[in-house]
């Protein structure tokens, strides 16, 4: 096969269309730079003289070759693009794990109100007190729900909660001059939880899963030592279970001195039903985005709170809010064991704002009967599936999402891969696949509280009608999938040996290929 | 609860279903005593008129920047935003996606994303970008771990130019078995790091324009740690300065972290924003975050796909270049769009606006008694000197509408002789008729 960046334009022009095909509702979309030059412009803006004395000489020579369009160009390239996009508005997004729920438009609308969005966040703290009570407010729910001592509201994403999480358990380890150097972390954990121990200089010591899908409770207690400075579990873990010796894992981590940690980014499956205070947790971190319904588009922000217990309360990060009088302040400044600052300002403001929109609008009574609607549809999907697909763990009901191993697969033919890729042309995201790692070929499906029941029916009747294809030896249909989507499978290799991260003009291409 | 689809007979039909007698039962490897044995006191549901009204009260207390004059800066900045980019970033298809983990049906962020990393990488003059970090303070810090990774060195040198919030989080970031040298904060705009670099230096990080508005010679600092082996990490906390100054790429950096909020992004109280990394090719395997890549589908069409993942933490789990596991995608979409939209032309006009504004808030500020102007260079910041103590003043100014600027000792309180200076902040919103307001009120309260 040719270079397939050979033949583009190497001028600026309007005519550079790579192929031909597609059509006007499905449009092959050439690049911006492709489209647009550097002498377009969709912002009306004076042009000024300007003495350079005041830049020093170090005021640009070569130009930017930025490419620019006016703003019908601009509207169409990206509501083109738009249109290239799965999105959970237009149909179910049922990735496990990960999850994407109904995005309430009112989220946005408040977002943007100036009061929030353009307001700074060094301009006096006087004159941002609406905005200091928010950020409380949300706090209140937040440690509500979890029944927690404190919360971090700064992180801003899971996974930055989560290094926040452990920071804060080290801290606390350091001020008891206590010197500890292993985390244990589940096999099923999210590939972020040894990331974040390793980052902090942890030893990562696994902790195998149980033929039922949850922790060995025995292989934790075993692997307890006074070296040990916390377990990282996450509770409902990544099979869609509750962890049901969770108690008894967070008194034995307690009695070696160690903390529990927990990862909180299935909390939508028991917010409002199980407060994981009451569970023994030192540290856990919320995704803002994934339980609380704000937008995480094409991958982010998120919003990573972290509540705390009473013994790592201390080692919150600056800045938080705290009462002054008859208003609030915000404390910027490291007292004797903070741990600092862990991001420039006071963190995801936008998306606090949108969490607590969703939490207000729901109530604690909505919160509690979105999660158990969220369980209620896994669990439904389970037991619509099971005759047809393979269920690795069913001792227990699942939590807010089903798992399926790639059993019922063997000997046709057909992949993990191959199966989600065939769902695309029916019209629905797949699911999460080979994560969990604990079992073979997974498949998980997380449908959120926010779809319907004939939703669910449409994708299990799918599902089902796929699943007995399979067995049936259409294997074709599978392994050619998607046909029907904007692109064919796309060759992953080659864009991880053959790097190409940038548009490049086609002479320069040519010459960097030399 | 409009958000619920389900009606009480659907959820009773599918328990039965399941064959579960009750919701209960789903919870039942919930130990019993912890299963909603509380009551969270939380308010109930309400309809969507009373959370707006609630919402509207709060957002009512603040003072927001197109109330008054507005001149605070220091790494957050108040620009116009096309009405065209807030339309198009809250279509659903942008909006209500997720990770682009099933890139064929993901193309328009994952052309997005590539478009944003090309845009980037032009504007830094570096050979690659990658896919957006949460924001270039914490971008610093893990440009900071990047650089050491690439050299196995150990000692980092911060410039005392560095936003003092940066530096506190690349403090909070690294391990205790990091060389950390933060220079002492440089608001004259005197200060140099380059006697601090040797054979054991990882990597200088110099901040262009400084925090305090100073614009920094580039090319001197990259030379100084390039004889020493060490890298250049340059940061940007205002990336609109990169219309009117150079590249730090061509002037020989070799990490370049920014702040993008100032593009398509409001400032929103501190987040979320946008961190901008760029670096050069052969370091792309050690740079953390998403990246997206081009490649073809099995008919030869060009797509695009996230690529290298093999520096990430769901492939490497422990051994992964960071923890990060998303990136600022719709953040990135807002720069992205406004970036296209300005163009060349525009971007370069618009560096120019904000140049032209700082340029008459320095001169009307130098001609007010009891205010020194310190800085000879300078983009669209500058830092004063004030007869009187900064915090007081700029609040006696808030109190008259004005939000006149950040003082130096909100961000550095044990350094007591800075407790005069404030930095300022125009932008092409900025008016004549705003300096004017703020030279006057400057002028009666420091009489």
């Amino acid at each position: 096969m040719s270079m397939n960046n050979q033949g583009r334009p190497t001028g600026t022009g309007t005519s550079g269309f790579v192929s031909a095909s597609g059509s006007a509702l499905l449009p092959n979309e050439p690049l911006l730079f492709e489209i647009g030059d550097t002498e377009h412009s969709g912002v009306d803006l004076p042009e000024v003289t300007i003495s350079t004395d005041r830049l020093g000489g170090f005021e640009r020579k070569m130009p930017l070759d930025l490419a620019g369009l006016t703003e019908p160009e601009a509207m169409r390239h990206y509501v083109r693009l738009s249109r290239l996009n799965h999105s959970i508005d237009s149909g179910m997004y049922p990735l496990g794990s990960c999850t994407m729920k109904h995005n309430p438009r009112l989220n946005e609308k408040m977002a943007r109100l100036p009061g929030f969005a353009d307001i700074h966040p060094l301009q006096p703290v006087s004159t941002v007190q609406g905005a200091l009570e928010l950020m409380n407010q949300l706090s209140h729910w937040l440690m509500t729900l979890t029944n927690t001592a404190a919360v971090a509201l700064t992180p801003k994403a899971g996974a930055h909660g989560e290094l926040l999480g452990m920071m804060a358990i080290k801290a606390a380890h350091e001020a008891g001059q206590s010197n500890r150097t292993v985390v244990l972390v589940p096999e099923s954990a999210h590939g972020t939880n040894p990331a974040t121990a390793a980052f902090l200089g942890y030893t990562v010591k696994p902790i195998p899963a149980r033929a039922d899908g949850t922790v060995d409770v025995q292989a934790v207690k075993d692997a307890l030592s006074p070296d040990v400075a916390a377990i990282m579990l996450t509770n409902p873990n990544t099979c869609g279970l509750f962890e049901p010796q969770v108690i008894e894992i967070a008194e034995a981590v307690h009695a070696a001195g160690a903390f529990f940690y927990c990862d909180g980014a299935n909390f939508n499956a028991i917010m409002g039903v199980v407060r994981p205070g009451d569970l023994g947790i030192d540290a856990m971190h919320i995704n803002l985005h994934k339980t609380f319904s704000t937008p995480h588009g094409g991958g982010g922000p998120g919003a990573g709170p972290v509540v705390l217990s009473e013994a790592l309360a201390p080692f919150a990060p600056v800045p938080f809010v705290r009462k002054a009088g008859d208003g609030l302040e915000l404390v910027e400044h490291a007292e004797d064991q903070a741990l600092g600052r862990i991001t420039a300002f006071q963190g995801q403001m936008g998306m606090y704002v949108r969490a607590l929109t969703y939490m207000l609008s729901h109530g604690g009574d909505g919160l509690a009967q979105a999660a158990q609607d969220a369980v209620l549809n896994a669990n439904y999907i389970k037991a619509r599936l099971a005759h047809a697909f393979s269920v690795p763990f069913g001792d227990y009901p699942t939590m807010h999402e089903a798992l399926f191993d790639d059993t019922f697969l063997a000997g046709t033919g057909v992949t993990t891969l191959d199966f989600a890729k065939a769902l695309i042309d029916e019209g629905f995201h797949p699911m999460t696949m080979y994560f969990p790692l604990v079992v073979h070929g997974a498949m998980l499906i997380e449908p959120t509280e926010s779809e319907s029941k004939q939703t669910l029916d449409r994708f299990c009747d799918v599902m089902e009608e796929l699943a007995v294809d399979a067995k049936a030896g259409n294997t074709e249909r599978f392994t050619a999938a998607p046909l029907k989507a904007p692109r064919r499978r796309l060759d992953e290799t080659r864009a991880a040996r053959l790097p190409i991260l940038k548009w490049e003009r086609a002479d320069e291409t040519l010459k960097a290929a030399e | 609860m409009r958000y619920l689809p389900h009606s009480e007979a659907e959820r009773a039909e599918m328990l039965g279903v399941i064959g579960a007698a009750n919701v209960d039962a789903l919870f039942s490897a919930v130990p019993a005593r912890a299963l909603k044995s509380f009551d969270l006191g939380l308010p109930a549901h309400s309809p969507e008129f009373l959370v707006e009204a609630h919402m509207r009260a709060l957002a009512g207390k603040n003072q927001s920047g197109g109330d008054g004059p507005f001149f605070v800066g220091a790494g957050a900045y108040r620009h116009h935003v096309p009405a065209t980019v807030d339309h198009l970033i809250q279509r659903s298809e942008w909006l209500t996606a997720y990770t682009p983990y099933q890139p064929e049906i993901s193309q328009g962020t994952l052309q997005m994303l590539f478009e944003f990393q090309t845009q980037v990488a032009k504007l830094t003059g570096m050979d690659v970008a990658n896919a957006s970090l949460y924001d270039g303070s914490t971008g610093t810090a893990e440009a900071v771990l990047m650089a050491r990774r690439l050299t196995r060195r150990n000692k980092i040198v911060l410039s005392g130019g560095l936003h003092p919030h940066y530096r506190d989080v690349v403090r909070a970031y690294l391990k205790d078995d990091v060389d950390l040298e933060c220079l002492s904060a440089s608001p004259e705009g005197q200060g140099d790091i380059l006697d601090h670099i040797d054979e054991q230096t990882a990597a200088i990080v110099v901040q262009t324009p400084d925090f305090y508005g100073h614009l920094r010679n580039i090319k001197t600092a990259a030379d100084a740690a390039h004889a020493k082996g060490a890298l250049l990490i340059v940061v940007i906390t205002e990336i609109v300065s990169l219309g009117l100054l150079e590249a730090p790429g061509a002037l020989g950096a070799d990490i370049v972290v920014a702040e993008g909020q100032s593009i398509g992004n409001a400032l929103n109280f501190g987040g979320p924003y946008l961190g901008l990394m760029a670096t050069r090719k052969e370091f792309i395997r050690q740079m953390p975050g998403r990246l997206c890549g081009e490649t073809v589908d099995a008919d030869g069409q060009r797509g695009f796909v996230l690529t290298l993942s093999t520096r990430e933490q769901h492939i490497r789990r422990e051994k992964a270049t960071s923890n990060i596991c998303t990136n600022s995608g719709l953040c990135a979409l807002a720069f992205s769009i406004h970036m296209a939209l300005l163009g060349e032309a525009g971007f370069t006009r618009l560096a120019r606006l904000n140049h032209a504004s700082a340029c008459k808030l320095a001169d009307a500020l130098a001609a007010v008694p009891g205010v020194e102007v310190l800085n000879k260079t300078f983009f669209n910041e500058m830092t004063i000197r004030t007869a009187q103590p900064a915090a007081d003043l700029i609040e006696r100014l808030a109190a008259r509408g004005i939000l006149a600027g950040v003082p130096v000792s909100r961000l550095e309180p044990t350094n007591a002789s800075i407790n005069n200076l404030i930095v300022l902040a125009a932008t092409e919103l900025t008016t004549d008729a705003d300096i004017a307001a703020l030279c006057a009120a400057l002028s009666e309260e420091l009489q």
